[in-house]
């Protein structure tokens, strides 16, 4: 169980400052979601985490230890990272992009063994994609190919990972899938996961601890059930709504205010909901 | 899963036997040749051999086929000191240190394009496009011009590989510089870059060329065109030297080249120090291309077709850096051999010839990688 924490961070592209005194905790065994508008550093934020950005002021800690001070190989064993559009080459069987996953676990004196051929089955197994092994990642569908991207991550076997907008693309059911495989192994293994999502209702439902940003800060952090309330809504994405319970897991579900279908009474925000 | 290290046992019990590796559902993955091989693919393995004595073929060939034809055995015997004058003759000076430029520059070329192509994931981002052998021909052209006024004949010659260097390093530090956006490159843009640098480049050897003496001028025109025409064992050892020095530090590297196909991100989550690596691999790329270079001219397309070649023939996701180096050595040597045969008597330059086959190969590939938004 490993916590991830950005401390005092100065984010910046160049000249073009992100976030600037930018503080954010990754709860240890907890999937933490980021939300926020489009363009407000949540990837940015995710990318620092990962070291892919090297913060202008600041340090982010992996346990007690700033992940500045680790190398290449021993970051990528604690901490994995989906990108957000991670590219492949032309026709690589999901067998062989899944064991790339083991490269940080490799020298020259150390290379491919059973042993890696064994964990490489299991992630396969694990995100469900021990069927796909031989085909070709070009012609697997969108949440398919998502799959083999997570077991990829698996495969490298760390206590941390990071995901960029996970279910951006996917339609509904594989939105759903993903999330669920996500929430599934962090049970399983205690995995530390933070995740960049676009949909707020699906943040509150699969996240432990949620992060929410505007323009480079956080303004707000905690459970869902805690943090996310139609003030909060309002200030992070300017959005009217009211929330409401979800019927399935009772957490928040954020309904937007503006125009009903055409000729349906709206409903006054005192009166009840009826769920069928 | 657990998050614990792999067991060590299971590593070292397996780190000392050759095992034929199956994967769960009983496929036959490779052989398993710990500690250096991990995995080996049979196909792979097999088009390398076999690509390579193809090569070997096509050198015996090269050295045995001409206007006096010498039989492969002669040819043997004249290497081993046992044969005829005549044909030691032929063979030792004129024919062997040809076909041996003609192996070790079609190598350099074929391992620069794999390098290039590889860590700018483009399969346009080839030297011979995108400015590096125009630099290299810009500054051969130069020495040839500057040290050709003191040395007669071939001689400057000395002279062409340096400056050939200098040429495509400022070259492909420009398209490097210019390629660099927020903190990475991408191929697209390098390639780009690189077309506009081609251009300034060539019409800078244009105006040295116009600039100078008629002689010396169609001199490097010659050089220009891309010719193995009397090529002695000197160019043969620019290119072997810039091998073996290219060679061993690409091999070591072999895991970030293979990841560099990956995207920055991927590879560095992988743990792989992805700015470092790239800078490396690329020098290594813009001295296999500069030498290369120097000994030949700028002969085009190598570089280009040999690594998609390769890949095709190991049916591999990544572009196989050896098999691109046996493959491009393979295509010179056949392409020389051509462009000394068609028109027998008359021998064309072998940058005809590549040029001839080559230019198809890239209209294919454009319009391929148009239709597949591959190129970016």
């Amino acid at each position: 169980m490993t916590t991830l924490v950005g401390d005092g961070l100065r984010l910046a592209y160049g000249d073009r400052v992100v976030a600037e005194g930018f503080d954010i905790t990754l709860p240890a065994g907890k999937i933490t979601a980021l939300v926020g508008p489009n363009a407000c550093g949540k990837s940015t934020a995710l990318r620092a985490l990962a070291r892919l950005l090297t913060p202008a002021a600041g340090a982010v800690y992996l346990g007690d230890a700033p992940i500045a001070d680790f190398s290449h190989r021993e970051l990528a064993q604690r901490l994995a990272l989906l990108p957000q559009t991670p590219v492949a080459p032309d026709g690589i069987t999901v067998r062989d992009l899944v064991a790339r996953g083991r490269t940080p676990y490799q020298r020259w004196w150390r290379q491919w063994s059973r042993a890696d051929e064994e964990i490489v089955d299991r992630a396969l197994a694990a995100t469900g994609t021990a069927e796909l092994a031989d085909r070709n990642l070009d012609e697997l569908s969108g949440g398919q190919r998502q799959r083999v991207w997570i077991a990829l991550a698996l495969a490298q076997q760390t206590p941390v990972l990071l995901l960029d907008e996970p279910t951006t693309y996917l339609d509904l059911a594989f939105q759903v899938d993903v999330l669920e495989l996500v929430a599934e192994l962090n049970e399983r293994n205690g995995t530390t996961v933070a995740m960049v999502l676009h949909d707020l209702n699906q943040a509150c439902r699969y996240a432990d601890h949620l992060v929410a940003m505007r323009a480079g800060t956080v303004v707000a952090a905690g459970p869902p059930a805690e943090v996310v309330t139609a003030e909060l809504v309002r200030e992070v994405f300017g959005l009217e709504c009211r929330i409401i319970s979800c019927p399935v897991a009772g957490t928040p579900i954020v309904v937007p205010e503006g125009r009903s279908r055409r000729g349906r009474p709206r409903v006054s925000p005192g009166q009840e909901v009826r769920l069928t | 899963m657990s998050v614990r290290p792999a067991p060590r046992g299971v590593a070292t019990a397996a780190a000392h036997r050759l095992a034929a590796v199956r994967a769960r559902r009983g496929r036959w993955v490779g052989w398993e040749i710990p500690p250096f091989g991990g995995i080996v693919r049979p196909r792979v393995v097999t088009v390398f051999v076999v690509v390579l004595g193809l090569a070997a073929a096509a050198l015996v060939a090269s050295v045995s086929i001409g206007q006096f034809p010498i039989p492969v055995g002669d040819v043997v015997r004249a290497l081993t000191g046992t044969g005829g004058a005549d044909a030691a003759l032929i063979v030792r000076e004129l024919r062997l240190p040809r076909a041996l430029t003609a192996l070790l520059v079609g190598a350099a070329f074929g391992l620069a394009g794999a390098l290039m192509q590889a860590v700018t994931r483009n399969p346009l981002a080839s030297p011979d496009l995108i400015g590096i052998s125009a630099g290299a021909s810009t500054g051969g052209v130069a020495a040839m011009l500057i040290g050709g006024v003191t040395a007669a004949g071939a001689g400057s010659y000395p002279t062409v590989p340096f400056g050939a260097l200098v040429g495509a390093i400022v070259a492909a530090t420009v398209c490097y510089g210019m390629a660099f956006r927020d903190g990475t490159i991408t191929g697209f843009r390098f390639v780009l870059v690189g077309i506009g640098v081609q251009g300034a480049l060539t019409a800078l050897t244009g105006w040295l060329l116009a600039r100078a003496d008629i002689n010396e001028a169609s001199r490097a025109m010659v050089w220009l065109t891309g010719s193995l025409n009397g090529r002695g064992f000197e160019h043969a050892w620019w290119a072997g030297l810039a091998l073996l020095c290219c060679v061993p530090p690409v091999v070591a590297l072999i895991r970030p080249y293979q990841l560099s196909q990956y995207g920055d991100d991927t590879a560095r989550a992988l743990g792989v120090p992805v700015d470092r690596a790239r800078m490396l691999l690329l020098l290594a790329s813009v001295v296999l291309a500069a030498v290369a270079t120097a000994a030949a001219g700028p002969v085009g397309f190598v570089a280009l077709a040999a690594p998609q070649i390769a890949r095709r023939l190991t049916a591999t996701a990544d572009l196989p850096l050896l098999t691109s180096g046996a493959v491009g050595a393979t295509l010179l040597l056949l392409a020389d051999l051509a462009a000394r045969l068609v028109l027998a008597p008359i021998e064309l330059p072998v940058g005809v010839v590549t040029g001839a086959i080559g230019a198809p190969y890239l209209m294919w590939l454009l319009t391929r990688a148009h239709q597949s938004g591959r190129a970016g």
